[in-house]
């Protein structure tokens, strides 16, 4: 399943891309966001000509699990943006299967074609380790260089990865439903401490309520302890019912007001300087990733039949790892 | 080490998988089949832009600019294809967009030479094996590049 479509856009033509989509051509758009999926050396001159325009968007990322609601919710959400006369841009990543590659989007089912300034961008996980990691950011950049604001990132709430692309949000929605269970688990490390708001959907169901108190109980602890302290406040918790939009205004407002208390606060800018950590992390996990293969291909049988049976795995990672930092010639 | 650094950088958007947008156009409500095409191009690699049922033209054209879509595959089961299917074409040739389109569904033998010469890319009936489906979809998208 490779194709040569996309092959034509060599870097010589980013640049002229790069102005087609901040003069709003979509199509211009949706090619650069092929190449920061793409990855490698194309990926990176994107990276490096979007950089110097963002910091404009406000970015948005919601997440909760399967089923909870988050694309429809995501559609209504972005009507009210249109209404407030903004221009956002969605990215709703669905996951890769990990033994073919491929994947079925299917957000944009939910999604109402109806908000015509609404850019929808439906992206697979991939598989490769990294690979969202380092795409997402990617993707939103080149969002935020082209004028689109606000930009909503869309992700099934489970794993690393994905509490990793929270990190990419000035304003974390995490999505709950009734039927997730009960005070234990909302008291439950993880995903509940990244959220800036909380949104119980399918208000309309019985034990929305039951789910909407136990989130208070937690939210309550973490003031006792503390540990609200840390994450910047109390999260709201706003009720919706995203099949009807009861509460998708409020929501709206609430996400706005928690940008503009966080540009007051000049939180905004520590939240920013942690997004680009996190990036530049993931970029040198890659890198290094890359070096540890081709260290392990040119050095590991060699190693082994220079070391006895009783040598640890530990001890040859150890070996190598000298290796690797004191560079390719030290045993030549 | 540092050749370990530019092998980083050596892949390309050319390894990419094949992204297909799935359609049904106008009031057909038959959308079983596409469900099962949607799951073969999944399991042949194929990254698959669902849209289901009741989607236009423009919707489509539109998705097709936003997703970078490398091909279209539209589901046809009311005997509408003579109609429906050359104006996709149309307003794809129309916006400038070079994708291919494909269409499955119920098609009688003596329209499929009329629809290649609208240019319909190919055409998938009902016996058409998911190798088939995989390979047709290849086809038509490595013919254009």
């Amino acid at each position: 399943m490779r194709q040569s479509n996309k092959i034509k856009h060599r870097n010589s033509d980013i640049g002229e891309l790069f102005e087609r989509a901040t003069s709003g051509e979509r199509r211009a758009v949706g090619r650069l966001l092929s190449i920061v999926e793409g990855g490698g050396a194309p990926a990176d001159q994107v990276a490096r000509l979007g950089h110097p325009l963002v910091g404009r968007a406000h970015v948005i990322g919601i997440t909760g699990p399967p089923g909870a609601g988050k694309s429809t919710l995501v559609g209504k959400l972005v009507s009210e943006a249109e209404k407030a006369g903004k221009r956002p841009a969605v990215l709703a990543v669905d996951p890769s299967s990990p033994l073919t590659g491929g994947a079925i989007l299917g957000d944009r089912v939910r999604i109402d074609a109806n908000n015509v300034n609404t850019f929808i961008r439906s992206v697979a996980t991939r598989g490769h380790s990294g690979g969202l990691a380092l795409s997402v950011p990617g993707s939103v950049r080149v969002f935020d260089a082209s004028g689109f604001d606000p930009v909503i990132v869309e992700t099934v709430g489970v794993g690393q990865v994905e509490v990793d692309v929270t990190a990419t949000a000035d304003t974390t929605v995490v999505v709950a439903n009734p039927g997730t269970g009960d005070a234990v688990q909302a008291n439950k490390a993880g995903l509940l401490e990244v959220a800036d708001i909380f949104v119980v959907n399918k208000s309309d169901h019985s034990g929305a309520n039951d789910v909407r108190r136990d989130l208070e109980i937690m939210l309550d602890l973490s003031h006792a302890t503390g540990a609200e302290d840390v994450a910047g406040g109390r999260a709201p918790i706003v009720m919706t019912n995203s099949l009807d939009g009861d509460g998708i205004a409020e929501l709206w407002t609430t996400i706005t007001e928690h940008y503009e208390h966080l540009v007051e606060s000049d939180r905004l800018v520590g939240r920013r300087s942690h997004r680009l950590k996190t990036e530049v992390r993931s970029r040198l996990l890659t890198g290094l990733e890359g070096m540890a293969d081709h260290l392990l291909a040119q050095r590991f049988e060699a190693l082994r039949r220079a070391s006895d049976e009783s040598t640890a795995p530990s001890e040859l990672s150890e070996q190598l790892l000298v290796e690797l930092f004191a560079g390719p010639n030290v045993d030549d | 080490m540092s050749e370990a650094a530019s092998s980083v950088e050596t892949e390309s958007s050319s390894d990419a998988p094949l992204r297909i947008v799935l359609a049904k156009i106008g009031f057909d409500g038959h959308d079983r089949g596409l469900r099962v095409v949607a799951r073969i191009l999944r399991d042949a690699g194929c990254e698959v832009i669902y849209l289901g049922l009741r989607q236009t033209n423009e919707d489509i054209v539109s998705v097709a600019e936003q997703e970078d879509a490398d091909c279209i595959g539209l589901s046809m089961h009311n005997a509408g294809h003579m109609t429906l299917a050359p104006k996709m074409v149309e307003a794809l040739r129309a916006a400038e967009l070079d994708i291919p389109v494909v269409v499955g569904g119920i098609i009688p033998e003596s329209d499929i030479e009329p629809l290649k010469k609208a240019g319909v890319a190919a055409i998938l009936g009902p016996g058409a094996s998911a190798e088939e489906v995989g390979r047709t979809v290849r086809d038509v998208v490595n013919a254009r590049a």
